[in-house]
Order: structure tokens, then C-alpha cells, then sequence
């Protein structure tokens, strides 16, 4: 996601790198491109021409007080107007002291509220909510079927009448009331702001059921127009926030990220994929991260936490710190991994990643091909590859079904994880111990860790210097 | 680096990464026992942890067996009537010559040029809202160039495009060429209709090989199922035999949803199972159009998005499987909401390369967008807009004319 712009803006970087102080023309020429590249991630216009306004701004001032490393100050410059481009701080979502907590959902057609109704629902009920959909779109033809059928996948009642969607919504709120519901979610018909009978209907139904949040689905794929449809839906229905849907296509959402720039509403939610639950609350640091190309830690290491297991976690700690590594920990690792999710996930969220990585689809084929290729080992083997000869090299490729060549390639492969794996073990103690009498984790401290453990200097998102081109573990050389 | 050692290296590069994240994760939780990492731990209470979270594109497999029992066929109402099928011989397009030629259902081609321009009437005024403020200046100053750009640019037409409209005209005005700003606005106009002018807009339709086949692909929510009802209407009312096959498997309620616009205009329709495979969908929607002499074939198929690369294999397989059934696979149309911005290229480059895009659809174009993105789409990838749809009644789809969209700019 967002990858373009950030590749654009990891060029303009490249290309600053090295330079001991900017001109003024490199200044032009640097604004120039980040123009170009905020554009064609269709940002508005309009924010555009303010933002690179005020990044000249802090750049000429910045170059003239410090000659310290440019380049890095307007990457940290960059940074910081996207942040505050992209909303700030997150939404923290609060509910009615007298339930329902009611929750609005409009839109364009084709923005994806009715599915973003349901993963919303599915996200209240990981908060320990109990949501009910109501569908008052009646306008689509089998809409509120679709309805239906989400909220049976994720056990969600769904309430809906044929008739009058005001009506409709009304009796939905009353339908959770009587039913003992705390959240109601109200799917609306898709409407183009400049209908003006459809925007009264949903004004309508704003009125009748006093919404504590009334969210505008934007698609990420919008373009310029996203920013007026925005101020109509706000003037009508005032909006509380913004959920950014198909953020997991390759779409830049400039459009969607200008529009809290013209709204003054942040965005609330992204939709990051297909499924139910690929839903997030919307952090605004970390994406802007994640469009420069710094990385997105704290995400991987949530979802980490997500999906380990303890005491496996554990023993893999353990055995880093030893610098112990053998074959067996290596599949260990792969099963790990495979809970995570698609590689390339895991690699666009890395600081300081090459393009070329990110992009490289790394299929779960090949994981299953050297899964393979290491159960076929005996005990002994994979607790000690040196013994591996040429006819055990057959024999194990026979029995993988894979090709001696692919053996060759995994031992070698593993040979090197090794001896990084014992480098980053003597890496990782004294840090440990540093750590240890704090009550309170630091986050951002463990992520600096990991950025040198990976050979970087720090590949820390927020701070400069983690801008793509060095920070390169050797490994990835 | 090669691709291949990038690959090669995948996999050792992410488990040291999961090496880390172990690392950290148990850190974290042996250094503050009881005391939580709020956002963290808020994260691992959820029930849902799905692995597949981060890039979640997993899809139905389409590997499922697909047998004659779980696809129902149905034709609705008495809208194929073997008998009095005439052969349809024409290759033309549903819009303003089949309209001439048929007479009825949609609006004559003078109401359509009409509405294109009503209906895009917020498109126009932005234009000329814009161009209003230069017009009539004499000289042609910054100001200008700058207008011109941020139009172009408002309309989505894309910063490359823009420049290279913009270009020629600039090195002109320095040339004397140019020298009012109406001048400019003329020159732009007729640049931009020069890039729209040589494409061929027609549908395909030949009958000596029927049923044709037309098949409908775009990233979510763009309107491919209204679409598909739209010229299904209009189609049944020149009395051309239609069947839609509903090939989104996916999303809940589509094949519904298409069925709903198959009562609506007569056409026969043909369902699978939900999560059922596409292909064989489309397949037997061909199979039972020929065995019923139906003249053609509207092939739905799910919202993609067009970086999900076992999406796109799907969709591959969707297409050399209809090739395979009895029929013509003439029209492969991809449709793009006008509200899309510059990534309608990148969905344009991606599903012509899957499959073999003839056209484009602009959908949506009543709003207040302006679809300027499918400019950008035909000057460089050469796939012709064909048609236009400018609202949500059954005949709110007409055939794109570059001339009367340009000039509606313009006006």
C-alpha cells in the first residue's frame, strides 16, 4: 500500500544522500519532485500546494541553521507534514452512556460501506461489544442480502425491513434497544453528493437516529474528486471520521489522506484486505512511516504478538542468545513464519527494505519446497549439516522431490544464517541486560534493537536516517 | 541483486526477522509480567488473530469441483423464445447506431449527446468555472499554464498526461503560435480530442459464432453488475437473446444481485455455487447460451483488485476457460469508476495483461467526478473508452463520444 509514493520519495532521498549542504536550486528541484510524487498519489491540488509550501519553508530554514546531514532533516520534515496530513493521532473510539452506541455509515456507490459495516461490527465485537447491522440500504438491488450474509459469517443479527430507509434505521435502533444491544451500525444506500434527494434521505436518517459516529467511507482509489465529496457528506451529516477502504490494492489514497486535511476529521479505520478482519484502527505515525519507506514495526511486532506462542517465543530467545542455531530451529522458524502471514507483508513493513524485496512475491510454495527439503533430513543431519555429503545430498533431494541443486542452495542459505545468527546473539545480550530493570517496555527502544540486529544502523521509523538506502544488512547484499 | 537471489534469500531474510520478533515478543513479556503494553496486548485479546491479517487475499478455491448439480440454470420469464430468435448479424454499437437502427428502448442518439452533456454538467462548470478566469485575458502569462495544469489536474487527468498535453502548447506560445489565453483553451481542446480520435468504440457482436461473449472485470465496486443489467436492458429491448452468467462467487449476495437485473430485463441467467469456481460458471453459461441459440453472453465476474496476483490468475483462468466453450469471447470490458484516480492506470495495465482488455467502461460518470484517468488509460495503453454510464436507471448507459465529452469540458 502506498507504495508509488514512497517510492518516489525514497528517490528524491537516494538522491540527496551525500550531499553536505543544499543549494537553493536543489531545494526547487527537491520540491519539484515531491510535488510530482504527492500528485500522482492524488493528493489534492490543493493540499499539495500547501504542503510543499510549507516544506520549503522548513527546508530553506532548516538548511540555513544546520548543516548537519540535509537530507535527513527533510525527510524528517516530509514526515512530519504527513503525519500531520494523515490526522495526528488515532481515533479513540468512546461509546453513549446510554447504549445504543449508534454509528453511521454513507458514502458513494461502490466505496464499500456494506462491507465495511460488517468488519466495523466484527471489530466492535473484539472490543467486547455487542453489535447490531441494520440495513437501510434498500435502494441496491440485494443489498441488504449481503448484509445478512456477513453477519451470519461473523455472528452479527442483522435487522432490516423493506419500505423506507429512514423508517428503516429508526426501527433498527429501537429493534437493539429492545434487544439489549450496545452498537448499532447503519448501512446506507451509496449516493453521489450531488444528488440532492438522496443527501436529504440521509440526512433524514442522521436526524432520526442522532449517530455518535457518522463515518464516510472513501475508497483508497479516489482521486481529486475524493476532497469535494468529503465536504458535501461533512456539510450534510457532519462527520466524525474517515474509513479508508481497499487499502491493500496498490492505490497511493493521496485523496483519501487530503481529505482530513479539508475536513478536520481524521482517518478512523483502514480496510486491509478481503476478509472480515482485515480491519485496523487507523494510525497515522505509522503510515506516514510506511510511505516513506521506514517501515512499520510496531505493527509487525503487535501482530507477533498476535500469533506466537510463548513459549516458543521463548526458546527461540534463548537459543539467539546462545547464538545456537541448527536446522530444526530453521523449521521451527518457517512454521513461525507461516503465521504471519504473506511474506511480502512482513517485508513491506521492514525499515530500510529494497524495493525490489518488497515486491518480490515470495510464495508459500517456496517455504513448502524447503520445509520439504529439511524434513527430509535425518535427526542427525539437521543437528549437524557438516555431515551432509554428496550421496546424503541425493538422497534428501529424492526424498523432497526437489533437485540436489535445491539442497545445495538451502544449506548454503543456512549456513549463513548461522554465522549471522551467532553475530546477532552477542549483539542482543548486553541490550538485554540493559533492558531488564525498566518496568515498562520501550517500544521504540526494542525497535532500534532489531534495526541493528539486522545489520542497519537503526532502521527506526520516525527518525531520519532510516531512508531505504543504507541500513542494508549485509545479509540482503 | 537478482530477482532470483532476492527470492532465494526470502525466506532465511523474513525468519530472522520472526528470529527478532520472537526475540522481542518474549522480551516484552518477561520484562513487565501483569503489566501490559496497552495497544499490544489489546491487539493479542482479540479473538481474531488470523495470520493471514496482514495482507489477507485469500480467495475461495477455484480448484472446487464443479458439477452440473451445483449449478442451477434458469431462465427467467418467457424471455427466450427458441422459435422466433432471429440471427443477429450485426457488429456495432449498443449505442447511438444500434439505437438509430432498432428505434426503441434507449433515448435517441440526440438525447443521448444531450444528456452526456447535461449530465456531466458539474464537469463542464468546473471547467469553464476555471477557464472563465483566464478567458478573455489577452496574453498568455504563468497564470494561465497554471490554471490550464490545476484543471487538468482536478479532472484527474494525471501530472504526465497534463505535461505532455500542456508541452507542445507552451513551446507554441513561446513560438508565437499561441498568443490569447482563448487560444490556449482552443489549442487544448483540440489536442485532447486529436489523442481521442482514431480509436474504434464498437461492441463486438457476430453472430456467425454465437452465443457472443462479452466479459465484465474492474477492481471492487466499480459497477460491473449494474453495468451488465444496463446493457442486458438494453440489449432484450433491440431483441437481442441475453443470458447472464454470474461469475462473482465471492462477494456475498452478487449472483442475487445480478438475478434482480435478469428478471428485470428478460434475460436468462445462470448461477453457481457461492465460493463456487468462476470459470466454470462462465463456462456453463456459455454451454447452456448455445444449446438455447441465445445471441449473447454477459459474463459477471467478482471485484478484484488488481495487485492480488491469485486473483488475477483466477480471472486468467476465467477467460482461456471461456475460450473453451462454445462460443465467441468477443469483449472483454473493463470497467473504471469516474471518481478512480491515477491508480486506474495501474488497474488498466494490470488487467489488460491478464486478460486481454478491448475496452473500457466509465462508470459513474453523474457524479461530480470526471473520469479524466481514462484519458491517461487510452493515450497509453490504447484501450478505448466504449462506453459511458451516467446514472443509476436501466438506460443511463450510453456509448462514450470523445468529441461531445471533450467539448462538454470545454464549454
Amino acid at each position: 500500500m502506498f507504495d508509488s509514493l514512497s517510492d518516489r520519495l525514497q528517490g528524491i532521498v537516494k538522491r540527496l544522500k551525500g550531499k553536505g549542504r543544499l543549494t537553493e536550486a536543489d531545494v526547487d528541484e527537491v520540491m519539484g519532485e515531491i510535488r510530482t510524487a504527492l500528485l500522482e498519489a492524488d493528493v489534492n491540488i490543493g493540499v499539495v500546494r500547501d504542503v510543499v509550501a510549507r516544506i520549503r519553508e522548513a527546508a530553506i530554514g532548516a538548511t540555513v541553521s544546520q548543516a548537519l546531514d540535509p537530507s535527513q532533516q527533510i525527510i524528517k520534515i516530509v514526515n512530519d507534514e504527513l503525519i500531520a496530513m494523515l490526522g495526528g493521532e488515532t481515533l479513540k473510539i468512546t461509546y453513549a452512556s446510554q447504549p445504543p452506541t449508534v454509528v453511521l455509515m454513507a458514502g458513494l456507490q461502490g466505496s464499500g460501506k456494506t462491507t465495511s459495516a460488517a468488519k466495523l461490527a466484527s471489530w466492535f465485537k473484539s472490543q467486547g461489544r455487542q453489535p447490531l447491522l441494520v440495513g437501510a440500504d434498500l435502494q441496491r438491488p440485494a443489498a441488504v442480502d449481503q448484509l445478512r450474509t456477513l453477519g451470519a459469517q461473523i455472528s452479527v443479527p442483522v435487522f432490516s425491513e423493506p419500505g423506507d430507509p429512514v423508517a428503516t434505521a429508526r426501527r433498527g435502533v429501537d429493534e437493539a434497544k429492545r434487544l439489549g444491544k450496545d452498537v448499532v451500525i447503519v448501512d446506507t444506500a451509496g449516493r453521489l453528493a450531488i444528488d440532492e434527494e438522496m443527501m436529504r434521505q440521509v440526512a433524514d436518517i442522521s436526524g432520526q437516529v442522532s449517530p455518535r459516529y457518522t463515518f464516510l467511507v472513501v475508497d483508497a482509489m479516489t482521486g481529486q474528486d475524493a476532497v469535494g465529496v468529503a465536504e458535501a457528506f461533512h456539510q450534510r451529516l457532519s462527520i466524525d471520521g474517515v474509513i479508508l477502504s481497499k487499502l491493500d490494492g496498490d492505490a497511493r489514497g493521496g485523496a483519501a489522506l487530503s481529505v482530513k486535511t479539508v475536513i478536520g476529521r481524521p482517518i478512523a479505520f483502514a480496510a486491509t484486505g478481503e476478509k472480515i478482519d482485515a480491519f485496523e484502527q487507523f494510525h497515522p505515525d505509522r503510515m506516514a512511516g510506511r510511505i516513506l519507506g521506514m517501515g512499520d514495526m510496531l505493527t509487525l511486532i503487535e501482530q507477533a504478538e498476535k500469533v506466537f506462542e510463548q513459549d516458543k517465543a521463548e526458546e527461540a530467545a534463548q537459543r539467539m542468545l546462545e547464538g545456537q542455531f541448527t536446522l530444526d530451529d530453521f523449521l521451527d522458524q518457517l512454521q513461525q513464519l507461516k503465521k504471519m502471514g504473506p511474506l511480502s507483508g512482513i517485508m513491506g513493513m521492514l525499515p530500510g527494505m529494497p524495493k525490489e524485496m518488497k515486491n518480490a512475491e515470495i510464495g508459500d510454495d517456496q517455504v513448502k519446497v524447503t520445509e520439504a527439503i529439511i524434513r527430509s533430513m535425518t535427526r542427525e543431519e539437521r543437528a549437524n549439516p557438516d555431515i551432509i555429503n554428496g550421496s546424503r545430498r541425493t538422497r534428501i533431494a529424492k526424498g523432497s522431490g526437489t533437485q540436489v541443486s535445491d539442497v545445495n542452495r538451502l544449506i548454503k542459505q543456512f549456513l549463513e544464517m548461522q554465522k549471522m545468527m551467532k553475530r546477532m546473539g552477542g549483539m542482543a545480550k548486553p541490550q538485554g541486560k540493559a533492558g531488564k530493570g525498566k518496568a515498562k517496555v520501550n517500544k521504540r527502544q526494542l525497535m532500534r534493537e532489531v534495526g541493528d540486529m539486522l545489520g542497519g544502523q537503526g532502521g527506526i521509523p520516525g527518525l531520519p536516517g532510516a531512508d531505504g538506502s543504507p541500513g542494508l544488512p549485509p545479509f540482503f547484499k | 541483486m537478482l530477482a532470483s537471489d532476492l527470492v532465494n534469500y526470502g525466506i532465511p531474510a523474513a525468519v530472522i526477522v520472526v528470529l527478532c520478533l520472537s526475540f522481542i515478543v518474549y522480551r516484552s513479556r518477561r520484562q513487565a509480567p501483569g503489566e501490559s503494553l496497552p495497544s499490544a496486548s489489546d491487539a493479542a485479546a482479540a479473538p481474531l488473530a488470523d495470520p493471514s491479517l496482514l495482507a489477507s487475499s485469500n480467495v475461495p478455491d477455484s480448484t472446487t469441483a464443479h458439477t452440473a448439480d451445483t449449478s442451477s440454470v434458469a431462465s427467467t420469464g418467457d424471455t427466450v423464445d427458441e422459435d422466433s430468435l432471429e440471427p443477429a448479424k450485426r457488429v456495432e454499437s449498443i449505442g447511438v447506431t444500434e439505437v438509430e437502427a432498432h428505434g426503441s428502448t434507449v433515448e435517441s442518439g440526440e438525447d443521448e449527446k444531450a444528456s452526456v452533456r447535461e449530465r456531466t454538467g458539474r464537469t463542464r462548470s468546473l471547467f469553464s468555472s476555471a477557464f472563465a478566469s483566464i478567458r478573455g485575458k489577452g496574453k498568455v502569462d504563468d497564470t494561465t499554464w497554471e490554471e490550464l495544469e490545476e484543471t487538468l489536474l482536478r479532472a484527474d487527468i494525471g501530472i504526465g498526461l497534463t505535461t505532455k498535453l500542456l508541452d507542445p502548447l507552451r513551446a507554441a506560445a513561446k513560438a508565437g503560435q499561441i498568443r490569447t489565453a482563448d487560444d490556449a483553451i482552443n489549442a487544448l481542446r483540440d489536442a485532447m480530442t486529436a489523442q481521442l480520435a482514431t480509436s474504434q468504440r464498437s461492441l463486438n457482436m457476430d453472430a456467425a459464432t454465437k452465443p457472443n461473449v462479452w466479459l465484465f472485470v474492474g477492481v471492487n465496486g466499480v459497477g460491473k453488475t449494474t453495468t451488465i443489467g444496463k446493457i442486458a436492458t438494453a440489449e432484450v429491448g433491440h431483441g437481442t437473446t441475453v443470458l447472464l452468467a454470474a461469475g462473482d462467487t465471492f462477494r456475498a449476495a452478487a449472483a442475487e444481485q445480478l438475478q434482480v437485473w435478469a428478471e428485470r430485463s428478460g434475460a436468462a441467467f445462470v448461477r453457481g455455487s457461492e465460493g463456487g469456481d468462476p470459470a466454470s460458471v462462465i463456462f456453463d453459461g456459455i454451454q447452456s447460451a448455445h444449446a438455447r441459440n441465445i445471441d449473447l453472453v454477459l459474463g459477471d465476474t467478482a471485484g478484484r483488485l488488481q495487485n492480488k496476483s491469485n486473483l488475477m490468475e483466477e480471472l486468467k483462468k476465467v477467460r482461456r476457460v471461456a475460450e473453451k466453450a462454445e462460443g465467441t469471447v468477443n469483449e472483454v470490458l473493463l470497467v473504471i469508476d469516474a471518481t478512480t484516480g491515477q491508480n486506474g492506470l495501474s488497474q488498466a495495465r494490470e488487467f489488460a495483461a491478464a486478460t486481454d482488455v478491448t475496452g473500457v467502461v466509465l462508470t459513474k460518470l453523474d457524479g461530480s467526478a470526471k473520469g479524466g484517468i481514462v484519458f491517461a488509460i487510452e493515450t497509453e495503453m490504447g484501450i478505448p473508452v466504449k462506453l459511458v454510464g451516467l446514472g443509476e436507471g436501466a438506460h443511463d448507459l450510453v456509448a462514450f463520444d470523445p468529441e461531445e465529452y471533450v467539448a462538454a469540458l470545454f464549454e
